[in-house]
């Protein structure tokens, strides 16, 4: 077959269909979104029945594909690092119950972070959940170590976990599609319920085999660490790395003119570490520089006494191993001239919520409402409410309901409570925000929560949202609306508005704070509700006008920092604002921002 | 043939699209390619950097120092990534002010075919005019047409020429 350019998710997604998984499940979530799309949109590609479903949250689409694998298929589940927080109750059970068809949670890790709330190593967490986990160096190993990964996930029948970073999920690499294999599978759950309902009475067994196939797991031949031999002259020091700061130390050690002078391991599986592979490091070197994201989990494990690495302090502890970083390391561990001082971590520009982002007016009126409110926020495209002070918290996925109710007991106590107002996004309601809200209403918070309904998971690049009634690929299946469960949740004060409706947003608002503050009010939910603009189908359905800005303008500049669309900016002098016509969508929701009228709209000729 | 090319703007610019037909174009080319691009928050117009390395590589990423083709959409970047250039590394900026480097005010050209995003190409083919990219204009048309939507092709291809041709839209066939 033809050589293809294919992202590392990409590359992810033809290797779970080339082995012959057929039930994927994920939840989107950067840097691993990419990859339950493609297999959504190459099934074709398949041939056998495959099935795939944007879960709600990553408990839930752990679950899914568990019990698939119980009937003897190959299945996959798809997260971010973060997700696999959520999905830790399963994953941990996983480990000792073990599963039939080969599974594989395929778990993207950020280190940097580049879009991600901490930069936590899943093969750290493999190792407290005593799961083997694989480090890929490039696209091509990822898509390589899927059959690998269901061919061990099997031979041991237990989980195995695929650990790509943010530089392997969203790099490009020419890479060789092969044929899907045909397994001919057909669904058989074998009932055993010492295996899959066991009660405590058959774990310590359960656990001991598990114990025993790690020990066998760590010595597989095909996942030894690989050695590139040095020519002798660095003798008794060896270079170790895994994933991608592996790829970054072989271009490192060519441009050093080192290639072939020092012996360079490549470490697959970080866990469990082969104890062959300690051994000879422990008898044959007395140096060793250790290079891996984010942890130390291999040196940990090396616990050897020349070790340089992240616990000697030699390697920086946080963030990527950047190229001049390892330079700067691999210079110090072999005696070379220090690089020059790369220049320090420039961030450049900050991101923005999109010009016209519906999440844009209802923060500017919330801000506006409840100038001395406290804000607490959630995860996705509305943490840049921050830019417009309308943010104070971001945690994790649904943290904002229950930490609005956190702020809500603590202040109530002291007598004063200022307004909190709570801003969750659509899909993240849905992920973690119902039990939340379900809480604050029985502990009777007195709290306003804004969902912030954009009809997509905007963030992540539009996945569907239970509410719309569509399914991973587009097919129809049932809805199930926010109104409902809001209500079901025993809310009490429910109201639905387009936040570009200025007036009639900030008069709910005040209604709502009202409420919340009667003798018989607890938690009013206000619904924002306008379709996200990055849909060509919402921006079409909605009228564009020109807008610009005359010369009333005092240059007060409350369009550009408080309101902060991107496609309003000040001139060159400072003198007057002025409006980026590449970047504005024609909204018009800006006008009555400014003070002066001076910003106009008029119909498109 | 080694090449490391560094592509620079902020979300929204098609930082992704041009990074995209550069890697094709090694990919038909049947040449080693890795790329490394930037996802999520970041897309959301703030600072976006792609690499390209074509040939020999393991890593997508580019130490400072190490690029040898610049190409900047978003000229508030400079600061942020021209350290990533080698000494004769060929910096190519899409800017309405003329001060150092090589520029060219792509947007505005790119604003007359009908939208700012294409400014992306318009820059693509001043590269290949200087002879700054590893590969031909015959070979980049090729690579958009196989990536651009088709309804988009004609105007994508348009705004490359734009930028080979110095605004002459005539002038491939007189290369």
């Amino acid at each position: 077959m033809m050589k293809e350019l294919l992202m590392g998710n990409e590359a992810i997604a033809c290797g779970l269909i080339e082995a012959g998984c057929q039930v994927a499940t994920a939840y989107p979530g950067t840097p691993s979104t990419e990859i339950l799309q493609a297999v959504i949109d190459r099934r074709d590609t398949a041939i056998e029945p495959l099935y795939s479903e944007w879960s709600v949250n990553e408990k839930v689409a752990f679950e899914v594909a568990l019990a698939a694998s119980y009937t003897g298929k190959r299945c996959a589940v798809v997260m971010k690092q973060v997700g696999l927080n959520v999905a830790a109750d399963p994953f941990m059970r996983t480990a000792y119950i073990g599963v039939k068809g080969g599974m594989v949670t395929i778990v993207a890790d950020d280190p940097g972070p580049h879009s991600s709330q901490n930069e936590q190593d899943t093969r750290l967490f493999c190792l407290q959940a005593r799961v083997p986990v694989l480090d890929p160096v490039s696209p091509a190993e990822a898509k390589a170590m899927v059959s690998t990964a269901f061919e061990l996930s099997e031979k041991y029948e237990l989980n195995v976990v695929l650990r790509p970073t943010t530089r392997i999920c969203h790099s490009r690499q020419n890479i060789t599609p092969t044929s899907p294999l045909k397994l001919a599978r057909v669904a058989d759950f074998q009932r055993d319920p010492t295996r899959w309902a066991a009660t405590p009475a058959f774990l310590p067994q359960l656990h001991r085999k598990l114990n025993a196939s790690l020990e066998q797991i760590a010595v597989e031949p095909a996942l030894q660490p690989r050695l590139i031999e040095g020519d002798g002259s660095c003798a008794r020091t060896a270079l170790v790395a895994s994933g991608i700061a592996y790829s970054n130390l072989v271009d490192l050690i060519d441009d050093l003119g080192l290639s072939s002078k020092i012996d360079l391991y490549q470490v697959l599986m970080p866990y469990p570490l082969s104890p062959t592979f300690v051994r000879s490091l422990h008898e044959n070197y007395d140096r060793v520089l250790i290079l891996e994201e984010t942890y130390p989990v291999i040196e940990l494990q090396l616990a050897h006494a020349g070790a340089v690495g992240k616990q000697s302090g030699a390697v920086p502890r946080e963030g990527e191993l950047t190229p001049d970083i390892m330079h700067q390391v691999v210079a110090g561990f072999l005696g070379l001239p220090a690089p020059e001082e790369a220049p320090g971590e420039r961030r450049g520009q900050r991101p923005s919520l999109c010009p016209g982002c519906p999440h844009r007016a209802a923060f500017y009126s919330i801000k506006q409402c409840f100038p001395k409110g406290i804000f607490p926020s959630d995860i996705g495209c509305y943490t840049l409410g921050m830019n417009l002070g309308a943010v104070n918290t971001v945690h994790c996925m649904g943290a904002c309901i229950s930490q609005g109710a956190g702020f809500y007991h603590a202040y109530q106590q002291d007598g004063d409570v200022p307004t909190i107002v709570v801003t969750i996004g659509d899909s993240t309601f849905f992920h973690a925000g119902i039990p939340a809200l379900i809480n604050a209403v029985i502990q009777q918070a007195r709290i306003i929560v804004v969902i912030l309904d954009n009809a997509t998971t905007a963030m992540t690049g539009g996945q569907p949202v239970p509410h719309m009634g569509v399914a991973a690929g587009g097919q129809p299946t049932k809805a199930v609306a926010i109104e409902p469960l809001v209500r079901a949740s025993g809310v009490e004060f429910l109201e639905v508005c387009d936040p570009y409706d200025k007036h009639a947003f900030e008069a709910l608002l005040l209604q709502a704070d009202a409420y919340i503050r009667s003798p018989e009010g607890g938690v009013a939910v206000l619904i924002s509700r306008h379709g996200c603009v990055m849909d060509r189908k919402v921006l079409k359905s909605q009228e564009s006008f020109l807008v610009t800005i005359n010369d009333k303008c005092i240059g007060c500049r409350k369009c550009v920092d408080a309101f902060e669309c991107p496609a309003l900016l000040m001139d060159s002098d400072g003198n007057m604002a002025l409006v980026n016509q590449d970047r504005c969508i024609g909204c018009g929701i800006c006008l009555p921002v400014c003070p002066v009228d001076a910003i106009i709209k008029e119909k498109k000729s | 043939m080694k090449q490391q090319i560094i592509v620079s703007g902020i979300g929204g610019q098609g930082v992704l699209f041009l990074t995209r037909v550069i890697a094709q174009v090694a990919v038909n080319r049947g040449m080693p390619v890795l790329t490394a691009e930037t996802h999520g928050m970041a897309q959301r117009g703030g600072t976006v950097l792609s690499t390209v390395k074509v040939g020999d590589f393991a890593s997508p990423l580019i130490r400072s120092g190490q690029a040898d083709v610049g190409l900047l959409l978003w000229e508030a970047n400079l600061q942020v990534h021209a350290s990533l250039l080698k000494n004769s590394g060929v910096l190519l900026i899409n800017s309405d002010t003329a001060e150092k480097g090589e520029r060219i005010d792509a947007s505005a050209i790119a604003r007359d075919l009908g939208n700012a995003v294409l400014s992306n190409l318009v820059l693509l083919g001043l590269a290949v005019r200087r002879q700054a990219l590893f590969c031909s204009a015959e070979e980049c048309q090729a690579a958009i047409r196989q990536l651009a939507p088709a309804k988009f092709v004609e105007q994508n291809l348009a705004a490359f020429h734009k930028g080979l041709g110095s605004g002459d839209a005539d002038s491939l066939t007189d290369r």
